[in-house]
C-alpha cells in the first residue's frame, strides 16, 4: 500500500514537472516577437504547417460536407423539409465539425510532423549545438512553429467550412435536387455571424493553441532516442485529439448551453 | 580562462564528478582524457552551461557559468565554438548554410562577405567543393569537418572539441590536427579538447588532464604524463589492457553469469 502511494506520488510529481516545463516553454514561445530576420522562419512554418495541409483538409471537408448533406437530405425529405438541409449543414459545420475535424486532422498531419521534426533535432543534437552557438532554440525553432500553427489552423478551419459547404451543395443541390433557393436562404437565415461563425472560429483558435503547444512540447521534451521520438509523436496525436474533444464539450456548453 | 572548482555532478545513482578541479589556460591547447564513461563530454556541457552541476563553480573569464541567467549564458556562448561528437549539422541546411548560420545570426555582415568567409572556412577543411551538399550526403568524417568549419566560423575565444579525431582518414586527421593547432596559434584561441586518441592529442596538446572516477588523477605536459609514476596514468597513456583501470563495466563473476539461467 505504501509502495503504491509512493509510486502514485512520484508519477503525479512527474506529471506536474512536465506541465511546468510545458508552461514555461509556452510562455516563452508565445512572447516571441519576430525580428526582421526571423519573419522568414514564421512564413516558412505557415507554408509547411498550413499550406501543405490544404489538400488533406480540402479532401476531408468535401467528403464530410457531402455525407452530412446526404444524411440530412435523406431524413428531412421524409417530412418535406429539404430546405433545412443548408441550415443544418452550415450550423453543424460552423459550430462543431469545422473546428473539431480540422483540429483532429491538423494534429495528425501537422502536429505529428512538428513533434517528429523537433524530436529529431533534439536526438541529433541540433538543438544543443544551437544553444551552444548562443542561439535560443525556443526562439528559433519552437516559437515559429507554435505561431505558424496558431495562424494556420483557424485559416484551415475556414477553408474546411467553405469546402464542406461546397461538398454539401454538390450532393444536396446538384445531385439530389434540393431547391437551391431554399438551401441558401435557409442557411442565411439560420446562421448568426458571431454566434455561429465567430464562436466556431474561437474554438479553432483555442484548438490551434492546444495542438501546437502539445506538438512542440512533446518534440522538445522527448527522450532523444528513436523510441522516444516514436512515443512523443504518438502522444502528440493522442493527447491533442483527447484535448480537442474534451475542450470542445466544455466550450459548446459555455457558448451554446442554455442553463 | 576556465576554472573548474570543486565540481560535483551526479546523474541518478552515478557520481560523474566528485569535487573535480582543473584550470584551462588562455591561449593553450588543453586536453582532457580518460577512459570511456568518465564524463568528458559531460564536462564540456557543464562548462558550456548546458548542464547544471550539483555543486561547485565553473568560472569562464572570472564569471560563474552556473549562476548566469539564460540571456547571459547565450551571450557568453557567442564567444565559444563547439564541435560535438555527432557533428550535429542542421539537416535542413546544406553545407554552406550550416557554416554561414552563426555568421548570419550573430553578425550584420553583408552576404558577399559571409560568402567569402564561409568559402575560406570550408577551404581550410577541404570541403569548399561540397558546399551545396546536404548533411545526409556527407560521410561521417566529412560531416565532422563541416562541423569544425562551423565551430570556428566566428573565430571564437574558446573552442571546445569533443572527440574531433574520431572517424577521420589519415589525410583528414593530419589536416584537422594542423587546423586545431594553427587556429590556436594564429587567433590566440584557447582550446579545450576531449579525446581518446592519445597519439594525436599528445602531439598537439600543451597540457593534459586525465580524469577517472570523477577526479583528476593526473595532469601535466605530454612529456610529464608519459613519465608519470602512477600506474593508472601509465596504463592509459600506453593503452595497456591490464592495469588498475578496469576494462570491464562492473558485473557479476563471468563464470557465474554463464552458468546462471536465462531470465
Amino acid at each position: 500500500m505504501e509502495n503504491l502511494l509512493r509510486r502514485l506520488g512520484a508519477r503525479a510529481l512527474l506529471r506536474f514537472q512536465s506541465l511546468g516545463r510545458a508552461t514555461i516553454i509556452w510562455i516563452q514561445a508565445m512572447g516571441w516577437i519576430p525580428t526582421l530576420s526571423e519573419w522568414p522562419l514564421l512564413i516558412r512554418q505557415i507554408y509547411t504547417i498550413g499550406v501543405l495541409s490544404i489538400v488533406i483538409i480540402s479532401l476531408s471537408a468535401f467528403a464530410i460536407g457531402a455525407v452530412i448533406s446526404l444524411q440530412f437530405y435523406t431524413q428531412l425529405s421524409r417530412f418535406g423539409a429539404e430546405d433545412a438541409v443548408g441550415a443544418g449543414l452550415a450550423l453543424v459545420l460552423l459550430r462543431e465539425l469545422g473546428p473539431v475535424v480540422t483540429g483532429l486532422l491538423f494534429a495528425g498531419r501537422a502536429g505529428s510532423a512538428i513533434t517528429a521534426e523537433i524530436g529529431l533535432m533534439k536526438t541529433t543534437e541540433q538543438l544543443s549545438i544551437m544553444e551552444m552557438m548562443g542561439v535560443d532554440p525556443l526562439r528559433r525553432i519552437v516559437a515559429p512553429r507554435l505561431w505558424g500553427g496558431i495562424i494556420s489552423m483557424p485559416l484551415l478551419t475556414a477553408l474546411f467550412n467553405m469546402v464542406a459547404i461546397y461538398g454539401g451543395v454538390v450532393v444536396g443541390v446538384q445531385w439530389l435536387g434540393a431547391d437551391p433557393g431554399g438551401f441558401w436562404s435557409g442557411m442565411q437565415s439560420a446562421v448568426e455571424p458571431w454566434e455561429d461563425v465567430g464562436q466556431g472560429m474561437v474554438k479553432a483558435v483555442i484548438f490551434a493553441i492546444v495542438v501546437t503547444w502539445v506538438a512542440v512540447f512533446q518534440g522538445y521534451d522527448c527522450e532523444p532516442t528513436a523510441e522516444g521520438m516514436g512515443l512523443a509523436t504518438t502522444r502528440t496525436v493522442v493527447t491533442s485529439s483527447v484535448f480537442i474533444l474534451a475542450i470542445d464539450f466544455f466550450l459548446t456548453l459555455l457558448m451554446y448551453g442554455d442553463f | 580562462m576556465i576554472e573548474v572548482e570543486d565540481l560535483c555532478f551526479v546523474r541518478g545513482e552515478k557520481v560523474i564528478f566528485d569535487h573535480l578541479n582543473l584550470k584551462i589556460r588562455r591561449g593553450a591547447i588543453t586536453a582532457v582524457m580518460g577512459p570511456s564513461g568518465t564524463g568528458k563530454t559531460t564536462l564540456l556541457r557543464v562548462i558550456g552551461g548546458q548542464l547544471k552541476p550539483d555543486s561547485g563553480r565553473v568560472l569562464l573569464n572570472g564569471r560563474d557559468v552556473c549562476t548566469m541567467s539564460r540571456d547571459e549564458l547565450f551571450r557568453a556562448r557567442r564567444d565559444i565554438g563547439m564541435l560535438f561528437q555527432t557533428s550535429a549539422l542542421f539537416t535542413d541546411m546544406n553545407v554552406f548554410e550550416n557554416v554561414a548560420f552563426p555568421m548570419r545570426v550573430h553578425t550584420d555582415l553583408p552576404e558577399d562577405t559571409i560568402r567569402d568567409l564561409v568559402l575560406m572556412k570550408l577551404n581550410a577543411v577541404g570541403l569548399r567543393g561540397a558546399r551545396d551538399l546536404k548533411p545526409s550526403q556527407l560521410s561521417g568524417g566529412m560531416a565532422r569537418r563541416v562541423a569544425l568549419a562551423r565551430a570556428v566560423a566566428l573565430d571564437p575565444d574558446l573552442i571546445m572539441y569533443d572527440e574531433p579525431f574520431t572517424g577521420q582518414d589519415p589525410i583528414s586527421m593530419g589536416v584537422i590536427l594542423t587546423l586545431v593547432h594553427d587556429l590556436n596559434d594564429a587567433l590566440g584561441t584557447s582550446t579545450l579538447l576531449v579525446s581518446h586518441d592519445i597519439h594525436e592529442t599528445v602531439s598537439i596538446a600543451d597540457y593534459l588532464f586525465v580524469i577517472a572516477d570523477g577526479k583528476v588523477i593526473g595532469e601535466g605536459t605530454p612529456d610529464q604524463l608519459r613519465e608519470h609514476p602512477s600506474r593508472r596514468i601509465h596504463q592509459f597513456m600506453h593503452g595497456d589492457p591490464d592495469g588498475p583501470v578496469p576494462f570491464h563495466y562492473p558485473a557479476d563473476d563471468f563464470q557465474f553469469d554463464l552458468l546462471s539461467e536465462a531470465e
